[in-house]
């Protein structure tokens, strides 16, 4: 049976979608068939960041609208053959999204993958909406700061209140919390709300803790998914949670301020 | 921080903001956690009350002031209704 799950903030800018691609390619190398699904119809971006912009041919809305089929949309990674990639349209807008059209491209691809990642776009508006009405399971994209841990929790409540799950009054959607853009070192120093502090206030399972990390940032400008990168911090984290996703247990990592050696603290230093 | 911050003056403390981020987050939080069930009733209870006292006394609709105030153990809500002049209530009254 195909997991619907929804990667989803609230809030902007938090990195749902460089999560969504590490988490499909994570979910893909581990030998899940996998399909991860960009929402944010207008401003796409999944394909950048999946590094297959130049492949992309039809969209989400040529899909509903009938212009063409699931499998000629579908683009398929070359580096993890169990991914796929389902791109958002660029020139629409996100009325072009139906419930009925999503439902029927929901169903088709269930009966091919394991795992369906809907890529959340930031707000509570139609597209958002759409991404985690049919969500089995959603992995909340928090950064330890005010504004996003608020959205977080509105977000918590649309899921608990508008989901399918919830208007069918069946097992509520599994609810994961990711913590991105987390920097120990500014929490030792009081200066960034400490995980426990996030937990307490979401009051849901801790999924898995993403380091500020440079090599993001490279990640998106080379079009590979961070995951990838194994050196990284972020990727290892990534892998972690993929990991934990699947029932694996696994200590977090990179959650306590690293101790400088003498080097690093004449020199200054940032993480990788 | 690299050594060159101790000459820039960099080494007081600075009070914990990250506190602060969580005493503001859970006192916004239990606030809107209540309003997601419930719909927002202060407009109409301003509407009512200001029905009820000017049933009694005549005032004018835009001289009310309605503030609330949502703190952690106690929120207040305070309503200011500004009465007229006695010249004006007599004359109001000798209308009727």
């Amino acid at each position: 049976m195909a997991q619907v799950v929804v990667v989803t903030s609230g809030k902007g800018g938090v990195g749902k979608t460089t999560s969504s691609a590490a988490f499909a390619t994570g979910l893909a190398q581990r030998g899940k068939k996998t399909v991860v699904i960009d929402f944010d119809v207008g401003l796409r971006n999944l394909d950048l960041i999946m590094g297959v912009e130049r492949r992309v041919v039809f969209d989400i809305v040529n899909v509903i609208s009938g212009e063409a089929r699931l499998n000629q949309a579908l683009i398929r990674d070359k580096r993890v053959d169990t991914l796929s990639i389902l791109p958002a349209s660029q020139t629409r807008d996100k009325d072009a999204l139906t419930k009925e059209g999503v439902q029927k491209i929901i169903e088709e691809l269930a009966k091919d993958f394991d795992y369906i990642l809907c890529d959340s776009p930031a707000g509570i508006e139609k597209g958002a909406l759409l991404a985690l009405y049919f969500a089995d399971q959603a992995i909340v994209v928090t950064n330890p700061e005010v504004s996003s841990v608020r959205d977080s929790d509105r977000i918590l409540g649309v899921l608990q209140s508008r989901s399918k799950r919830a208007e069918e009054k069946r097992e509520p959607v599994k609810e994961h919390l990711l913590v991105t853009r987390f920097d120990p070192a500014r929490v030792e120093r009081g200066e960034m709300l400490k995980l426990e502090d996030i937990q307490e206030i979401l009051s849901i399972p801790l999924l898995g803790v993403i380091p500020e990390s440079e090599s993001v940032l490279k990640a998106s400008n080379t079009g590979t998914p961070v995951i990838m990168d194994a050196e990284s911090m972020a990727g290892q984290a990534y892998t972690d949670a993929v990991a934990r996703f699947l029932g694996e247990e696994k200590p977090h990592r990179f959650i306590e301020a690293e101790k400088k050696g003498i080097f690093k603290r004449l020199f200054g230093g940032r993480a990788a | 921080m690299s050594w060159l911050d101790y000459f820039r003056g960099r080494r007081q403390e600075q009070p914990a903001s990250a506190t602060a981020a969580k005493e503001r987050l859970q006192i916004v939080l239990a606030h809107e956690r209540i309003g997601r069930t419930r719909e927002d009733f202060l407009p109409k209870l301003q509407q009512e009350l200001i029905a009820v006292v000017a049933r009694y006394v005549a005032i004018d609709p835009g001289k009310v002031n309605v503030n609330l105030d949502r703190g952690g153990d106690m929120s207040t809500l305070a309503i200011e209704i500004e009465l007229p002049a006695p010249a004006a209530m007599r004359v109001a009254a000798n209308a009727r």
